[in-house]
C-alpha cells in the first residue's frame, strides 16, 4: 500500500520514555495511509498529530516572591501546540507568584485557550 | 550526639528516598542523611517531564517525582544539612552538621550518593581556562533554581540526555544554541530527547564532532570544533568556528563513592543483585553504582537496596553464594557484577555498538531478549528468576539478529 506520491515521516514517539520509532505514511492532504512501529495506540495518535500540528508539554519555571527559593518549576497539564511556545514563554517571563505554593496549584487556567492549565510542580515554602 | 538505628541511608535523591522508604516498610528503623536542605537531589533541577512512568505510573517532572517519593517518608528521620566524614568498619557513621560532629551506630548502610559531572578540565582541550564554560548540570541549576542566565549564545558539547535537555531549556530562555556536538557517530541520549529537544527547535546536531579549542580573553568568545575520525582524532580541514560566549559540557557522569572508597568499585560500587557491596553490611544503589538512564530504574534499585539492608539488619538476609556475571561479546556495561542465585535479579545492559535487531542472551540460563534498534545509550533490562546454585558464572552476549526474510 505505498505509492510514490505519499509522504513518509520517521518519528520518535515522545509520549513515554520507550521512544518507539513510528513510521507514518500520509498524503499531502494529510490523509493517513499507514502507521507502523508504535507499541501502543498513543503512538498512532501522536504520529497523526505530529504531521499536522505537533503538541508538547511546556516545562519551565516562574519567579516566586517571598519564597525559600527564587523560582518554582511549572508545566502545562496537557501538551500544547509547539507553535505557541514563544508566546507562552513571553507571558511566563512577566509572571511572579507569591509563596507559599504547592505542587499542583493552578497559575493560569485554560492557558492560551489550549484547554491546558499552567500548574506548579514544586512546592515552595514562604520564607 | 550519638544515634542508634537499624539502617542508615546516605543521600536523599531518588535512590536514597526509595531505599529509606522500603527499609522502613520492611520493619527497620531508618536515618536518612542528606547534605542539602531538601530531598530530591538532582530531581529538583530536572524540571522536565518524563519521569516516573514505570515507578509511579504517572508522567511527572523531576520535582513532582521528588514530592511523590518524599510523601512516603513521613515517619523517617531525615537529617538535613549533614555531611558524612567517615564510615567505619565497626558500623559507625561519623557526620557533621551545624550543631557539630555526631556518630550513628547502625546495623546496615545504604550508599545512595549519586554521581557528579565530569568536567571539561578533564578533557584535553587547549585554551585558557576562561569563564563561560559550564557543566550542563551547573547551567541547569543556574537557570532552573537560581534564576541566573549563563550567557547569550551557546554551543553544547555532548548529546547525552542532560545536554539535549539543556539545549531546549536554553532555547526557551532566549539563549541561542548554535550547535550540539557529539564525538560518537550516534546521539548519546534517548531518541525522544533528540526529537523533542533538538528537532523541535531546529538545533543542529553534529555527530562525530568535538571541541578542539576555545578562545577568549576572560570571557569565552569562540569555540572551534572539528570532525573526528574513528580514533577520535580531529580531521584537518573540517574545523568550524562558533562565536559564542557559553560552552556547556555534558561529557558524562562519574559515580560518587566517597567516603566509602574502601569498597570494591569500578568506577561505581560493585554490587550484587541484592545491592550488597564488598562489605556485607553495606548496600548501594543508583548512580553511585552505575549510571542509569531512567530515574525509575534508580528508584527501583533504591527500593531493593533498602529492602535487603533492612533484612540484613534483622538477621534475615546474609548472602549464600556469589555468581559472577560476565560481559560477553558486544556488551559495554553490565550491572550488577554478582548475583545471589537464591534471589531474583534485574540485569541492566548497555550494548557496545548500534544494532538493527539485537539478540541478547544470558547463558547458560537460556534467556533471550530481542531488542530492535539497540544502541549504547539505551539500557536493556532483563529480569532473571532465582537459578541453580551450582552455576558458577553467567555470561551476557549480544549479537545481530539476521532476519531470514531479509
Ligand atoms: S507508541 Fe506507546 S509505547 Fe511507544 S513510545 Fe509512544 S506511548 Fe510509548
Amino acid at each position: 500500500m505505498s505509492s510514490s506520491q505519499n509522504l513518509v515521516k520517521e518519528l520518535t514517539c515522545v509520549r513515554c520514555p520507550l521512544g518507539c520509532k513510528v513510521r507514518i505514511e500520509y498524503t499531502e492532504e494529510l490523509e493517513v495511509i499507514d502507521v507502523a512501529g508504535n507499541k501502543c495506540p498513543r503512538g498512532r495518535e501522536y504520529a497523526i498529530q505530529e504531521i499536522s500540528d505537533p503538541h508538547r508539554i511546556l516545562v519551565t519555571s516562574v519567579k516566586v516572591k517571598n519564597g525559600k527559593y527564587p523560582l518554582a518549576s511549572i508545566k502545562t497539564t496537557e501538551a500544547i501546540p509547539l507553535r505557541l511556545f514563544d508566546e507562552a514563554m513571553r507571558i511566563i517571563e512577566k509572571l511572579e507568584i507569591e509563596a507559599p505554593v504547592k505542587m499542583g496549584d493552578i497559575i493560569i487556567e485554560n492557558f492560551l485557550d489550549t484547554g491546558a492549565n499552567l500548574i506548579v510542580t514544586r512546592s515552595i515554602e514562604r520564607l | 550526639m550519638k544515634y542508634n538505628t537499624d539502617v542508615v541511608v546516605i543521600g536523599g535523591g531518588a535512590a536514597g528516598m526509595a531505599a529509606a522508604y522500603s527499609a522502613r516498610e520492611n520493619g527497620a528503623n531508618v536515618i536518612l542523611l542528606e547534605r542539602d536542605e531538601d530531598t530530591g537531589g538532582v530531581l529538583n533541577q530536572c524540571i522536565h517531564n518524563g519521569f516516573g512512568l514505570q515507578y509511579f505510573k504517572k508522567d511527572l517532572t523531576g520535582p513532582e517525582f521528588k514530592e511523590f517519593a518524599k510523601e512516603r517518608l513521613k515517619d523517617i528521620d531525615i537529617l538535613f544539612g549533614t555531611y558524612v566524614l567517615e564510615i567505619r568498619k565497626d558500623k559507625t557513621i561519623i557526620f557533621v552538621d551545624k550543631r557539630g560532629i555526631h556518630e550513628i551506630q547502625t546495623k546496615a548502610l545504604v550508599m545512595a550518593t549519586g554521581a557528579r559531572e565530569r568536567h571539561l578540565n578533564s578533557l584535553p582541550v587547549p585554551g585558557k581556562r576562561i569563564t563561560g564554560i559550564f557543566t550542563a548540570g551547573l547551567a541547569q541549576r543556574f537557570i532552573n533554581l537560581e534564576n541566573l542566565k549563563p550567557g547569550s549564545k551557546a554551543v553544547i558539547l555532548g548529546s547525552g540526555d542532560i545536554g539535549l535537555i539543556m539545549a531546549r531549556r536554553l532555547t526557551l530562555e532566549g539563549i541561542k544554541v548554535e550547535a550540539v556536538l557529539e564525538i560518537m557517530p550516534y546521539p548519546g541520549g534517548l531518541e525522544r530527547n533528540v526529537q523533542q529537544c533538538l528537532k523541535d527547535f531546529g538545533i543542529p546536531l553534529y555527530l562525530s564532532h568535538t571541541v578542539i579549542a576555545v578562545e577568549g580573553d576572560r570571557r569565552l568568545q569562540k569555540v572551534i570544533a572539528a570532525e573526528v575520525d574513528y580514533k577520535w582524532d580531529p580531521i584537518p580541514g573540517t574545523e568550524k568556528e562558533f562565536e559564542v560566549d557559553t560552552l556547556i559540557t555534558s561529557v558524562g557522569l562519574i559515580p560518587q563513592i566517597k567516603p566509602a572508597d574502601f569498597l570494591e568499585a569500578d568506577p561505581g560500587f560493585i554490587v550484587s543483585n541484592t545491592n550488597q557491596t564488598s562489605e556485607d553490611w553495606i548496600f548501594a544503589a543508583g548512580n553511585c553504582t552505575v549510571i542509569f538512564d531512567l530515574v525509575d530504574y534508580v528508584a527501583k534499585e533504591g527500593e531493593k537496596a533498602g529492602k535487603y539492608a533492612a533484612l540484613y539488619a534483622k538477621g534475615e538476609y546474609t548472602q549464600s553464594k556469589k555468581v559472577k556475571v560476565r560481559k560477553g561479546e558486544n556488551i559495554g556495561i553490565l550491572h550488577p557484577v554478582y548475583i545471589d542465585p537464591t534471589q531474583e535479579s534485574t540485569l541492566y545492559i548497555r550494548v557496545s555498538k548500534v544494532f538493527d535487531r539485537a539478540s541478547i542472551k544470558v547463558e547458560p540460563l537460556g534467556v533471550e531478549v530481542i531488542e530492535n534498534d539497540a544502541r549504547p545509550p539505551e539500557m536493556v533490562v532483563i529480569k532473571l528468576k532465582p537459578f541453580d546454585e551450582n552455576i558458577d558464572e553467567i555470561e551476557v552476549i549480544a549479537d545481530e539478529l539476521i532476519s531470514k526474510l531479509g
